[in-house]
């Protein structure tokens, strides 16, 4: 017990964790206690308490993604209890504190499950998936230069603040681990309404929701059944509104590209 | 891109065909209404209807489609999700999604054997074990009431249409908020609207329907 913990009352707590030695392996739930913890370890911090015990004891200690530990990388992924990230608004794992718990809990860790995002080991998954949605077509292919001089191109202040909230997704993952279907809408629906909100991304927005959507479905992620579990579980508070605007821009490439106001769209494979 | 196989392309395709089919629930309980008003009520109005043959085989032939590709893509929309995610966590516990929406597929498909059964039984009128009044009245007209107060006044007919109707409720509890989402017209400030509106419809296509079995079953229209 750290010198911290003793001056707080502490919890002891049964973890039930995923357990996968590799990704070809059968994984099972292995229950561990985590001793000691206060109000205010983090759920990663809990993890290092129980891990260092671990492996102490000479085991394997848990694999967990992590790294910036503040809320804005994205790294951190685990579904506890049901829900991706805890289920507490606006709050990734890494910021959900332990004084969300009582003494005595059990707490089910599992990792993200989607068939686009295998499990690595343990609760670590593959989300390079996502990352081959962004090579498809999240991104501005012209050359940009350098920095631009401020207000060269102007944008209105609506404009900005709607671009900047679906800027604000990091990528977790949390919707696709979310979603009954393992659907990755609302993390498509923000990019490409980011940038199809913006002079820069409108050039070439139909070409890239085309070759988003085909991106997706290569990818191995479902389809979109309007249950909004996406929302209630992202860490950022992304809103559906972004994967109604995907819609949008879908109909309209695709009416687009039926009447040939648009050259044929070619949806590149993301591999 | 494409209308059929894309994944959004698909998901409009189902948002279209299902308003169609929202579209003929409201044409079709508001002439069922018609039996509200007794035996000359509904033969009238039935009668009026097939004097419109080419009004009734449109839309028949606009349903059958719209039934169709909503059934078929359904069905492989199901089948897809069912493989993107194809391990359940320990913990079930959703934030959002709602009875209705998590059983779409189910609810369809009953919808979808009670169209086909409705059909056997009122249109073409040929259900094993469920003989159908079928008399006219003095003038020669075919009556309507004298079949559906028949059918109804057996209690498992009744039930079957009541289970039915629930089925539907159900269904566009989800179906028509989702409708909006869908062909992309939602945002925050609408979407609470919708789903309100489409909540309402829903109850008002239970309460519409469901009243004509339960008024027959207990006697309050008849004779």
């Amino acid at each position: 017990m750290s010198a911290h913990a003793t001056e707080h009352g502490t919890m002891n707590l049964k973890l039930i964790v995923w357990r996968q030695s590799a990704p070809d392996k059968a994984g099972r739930f292995e229950t561990y206690e985590a001793k000691g913890i206060t109000p205010h370890h983090s759920f990663l911090e809990m993890l290092d308490v129980v891990n260092e015990d671990l492996i102490k004891a000479g085991q394997d200690p848990i694999a967990f993604d992590h790294d910036c530990r503040e809320g804005i990388c994205g790294m951190c992924s685990a579904v506890v209890n049901g829900v991706p990230h805890g289920g507490h608004e606006r709050t990734t794992l890494c910021q959900l504190h332990m004084r969300k718990f009582k003494d005595g809990d059990a707490i089910y860790i599992e990792p993200w499950r989607a068939r686009a995002f295998p499990i690595l080991r343990d609760l670590v998954v593959d989300r390079g998936s996502l990352d081959k949605l962004i090579q498809a077509a999240g991104y501005v292919s012209c050359h940009t230069g350098g920095v631009p001089d401020g207000n060269a191109i102007l944008v209105g202040k609506p404009e900005a603040d709607y671009a900047m909230d679906a800027a604000e997704c990091i990528g977790c993952g949390a919707c696709v681990a979310a979603c009954p279907n393992g659907a990755a809408m609302l993390f498509a629906g923000a990019k490409v309404s980011q940038l199809a909100e913006l002079p820069q991304g409108q050039v070439e927005a139909p070409q890239r929701v085309a070759a988003m959507v085909r991106a997706m479905a290569d990818q191995g992620f479902g389809n979109c059944s309007n249950h909004y579990e996406c929302e209630g579980a992202c860490p950022k508070g992304i809103k559906v509104k972004f994967i109604a605007r995907l819609n949008r821009e879908f109909t309209k490439a695709l009416f687009l590209e039926k009447i040939g106001a648009i050259s044929t769209v070619k949806a590149a494979s993301a591999d | 891109m494409r209308l059929l196989s894309d994944s959004i392309g698909r998901k409009v395709v189902m948002a279209i065909t299902g308003l169609l089919m929202v579209l003929f629930v409201v044409g079709h309980m508001l002439g069922n209404m018609s039996i509200f008003a007794g035996a000359n009520g509904i033969n009238t109005y039935a009668e009026k209807l097939h004097g419109l043959p080419v009004v009734v085989w449109a839309t028949r032939l606009v349903m059958l489609t719209a039934v169709l590709f909503h059934l078929v893509l359904s069905i492989a929309i199901t089948l897809e999700n069912n493989k993107a995610n194809p391990t359940a966590y320990a913990v079930d516990r959703r934030l959002r999604a709602t009875f209705a929406g998590k059983n779409m597929i189910w609810t369809g498909l009953l919808l979808g054997g009670f169209i086909v059964f409705h059909l056997f039984h009122f249109t073409i009128r040929s259900v094993p074990g469920m003989e159908i009044v079928q008399v006219q009245e003095l003038s020669g007209r075919f009556d309507v009431f004298a079949m559906v107060a028949g059918a109804f006044g057996k209690g498992i007919t009744a039930l079957v249409y009541v289970v039915s109707m629930l089925m539907l409720y159900l269904h566009l509890s989800h179906g028509i908020q989702s409708t909006f989402q869908s062909v992309g017209l939602n945002n925050p400030k609408t979407m609470p609207g919708f789903v309100r509106f489409g909540s309402v419809l829903s109850v008002i296509f239970l309460i519409g329907y469901g009243a004509i079995p339960l008024a027959i079953l207990f006697g309050l229209i008849g004779k």
